[in-house]
């Protein structure tokens, strides 16, 4: 739409990143965003070079993909040996596990896997196939579980089982917050989980933290705003929840689809991998939808410990918090690449690993 | 994955929806939005997320063109 490409706008652009280094704090600042697609709009069209010195802008565990733990992956490669159909987004598929390897070398070895673009898919292919057992491996943040809530509701076949991943960010954001040493000046919300939940989530972080916030859209010139407008609250010492993406984000989000997760889920405790458990973080099936949970149903045993998140070597769980850079791993470009990754952060195309790799996230100047 | 793409409403058939994404036209579900032709949703993962606010994206360009003194 013609609107969206007024949004990279160059000339805005420019004049925009003039006014951020007329902003320029004296004391550093770090603005941390949630978001695989912020990473990727960041670093892409260069971003942290047109900011100041003072300013970093680090990453932090907005990868669906590399927050689901290793043991779910591992439970997911063992159903799949067992002849169940499993069935997944994108680069779900290529995740590794803790024991187990990833979906994609299960199907090497025979296992019946699928990649599909939408759960709908998932579904209908179970319709069709009446004789086989498919499990949807669930994954994915407020953004898509509304969508796994619309399909678990709309009674589906009962040759189909859910293995529900889901993770809600505002509990991870807030979890962040009270890492000290990370000593995040203000958060870039992200956009597209908000149009879910609306602004409304994010009150608590100005509230009680005393931290800035910003929701923000995906072209340059949203996260070039959004990072002026932290940095204009941080110069004029308020701290304030403001939004940027008005044209996708409401207050209140989308009423309809938060009235579907909270009939399909409950909120529960849940495990980050590389992270450990953060509270109230997780959604599970409510208890009269449990004859489609696959965890049940195959009496999966899905360990919470976080064994094995981490592959020797590999600094994921620092570089999901934004305490590491991807150029701080030793193994980044050497031993570890987008073509045989070692950990989840290079894997999937929403991983900070992967993203620098391609699109080259720390030139600066 | 949380990535939603913009498109047009072409036509509403109870969940179901065309829309076009700049050119190629597919069927996405819209239980979580009220969608009339002409307008655009967010499109992710098969399901229209949310519908855009067209006035709300030129209102936020009109009034950074004033901050921005363009
Ligand atoms: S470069 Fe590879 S090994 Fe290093 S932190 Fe990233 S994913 Fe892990």
């Amino acid at each position: 739409m013609e609107v969206s490409a007024r949004f990279r706008d160059q000339r805005l652009a420019e004049r925009l990143a003039k006014k951020i280094r007329a902003l320029e704090p004296r004391e550093p600042v770090r603005i941390c965003h949630v978001c695989g697609t912020h990473e990727w709009t960041i670093s892409h069209y260069g971003i942290r070079s047109l900011l100041p010195d003072s300013v970093e802008v680090v990453a932090g565990p907005g990868c669906p993909v590399c927050i689901t733990p290793a043991s779910l992956i591992d439970a997911a490669v063992e159903l799949a040996l067992s002849g169940v159909v499993v069935a997944t987004y994108g680069d779900m598929f290529r995740a590794p596990g803790a024991r187990a390897p990833s979906l994609y070398q299960a199907r090497a070895e025979g296992a019946d896997v699928r990649v599909v673009y939408s759960i709908t898919d998932a579904v209908k292919m179970a319709r069709e196939e009446k004789d086989r057992e498919f499990v949807f491996f669930a994954i994915g943040f407020e953004t898509t579980a509304p969508l796994t809530a619309v399909e678990v509701l709309r009674r589906p076949p009962d040759n189909l089982s859910f293995l529900v991943a889901h993770r809600l960010i505002p509990p991870a954001m807030e979890a962040l917050a009270n890492m000290e040493d990370l000593a995040i000046g203000g958060f870039i919300a992200p956009g597209h989980v908000s149009t879910i939940i609306g602004a409304e989530p994010y009150a608590i972080f100005p509230e009680r933290y005393n931290m800035p916030v910003v929701i923000a859209g995906f072209e340059p010139l949203d996260v070039l705003m959004a990072i002026y407008m932290l940095l204009k609250q941080i110069k004029d010492g308020v701290a304030k929840l403001e939004n940027e993406y008005t044209r996708a984000v409401r207050w209140r989000g989308n009423e309809r689809a938060k009235e579907f997760m909270r009939k399909a889920f409950d909120i529960a405790d849940g495990a980050w991998r590389g992270l450990g458990v953060i509270p109230s973080s997780a959604l599970e099936l409510k208890e009269g939808l449990r004859k489609h949970d696959a965890i049940e149903r195959y009496g999966l045993n899905v360990s919470l410990d976080g064994q094995g998140d981490i592959p020797p070597g590999c600094r994921c769980h620092e570089i999901m918090v934004g305490r590491a850079y991807p150029t701080d791993c030793p193994l980044f470009l050497r031993a570890c690449r987008p073509n045989r990754p070692i950990g989840p952060c290079m894997v999937s195309v929403e991983g900070t690993c992967r993203i620098w790799a391609l699109e080259g996230g720390w030139f600066k100047g | 994955m949380c990535l939603a793409i913009p498109a047009r409403v072409l036509e509403v058939r109870g969940h179901r929806a065309k829309v076009d994404f700049g050119g190629a036209v597919r069927e996405v579900d819209v239980t979580l939005v009220d969608a009339r032709p002409g307008q655009y949703v967010l499109v992710h993962a098969g399901f229209a997320i949310q519908v855009l606010d067209k006035r709300e994206a030129e209102e936020m360009l009109r009034a950074w063109e004033e901050v921005l003194g363009a």
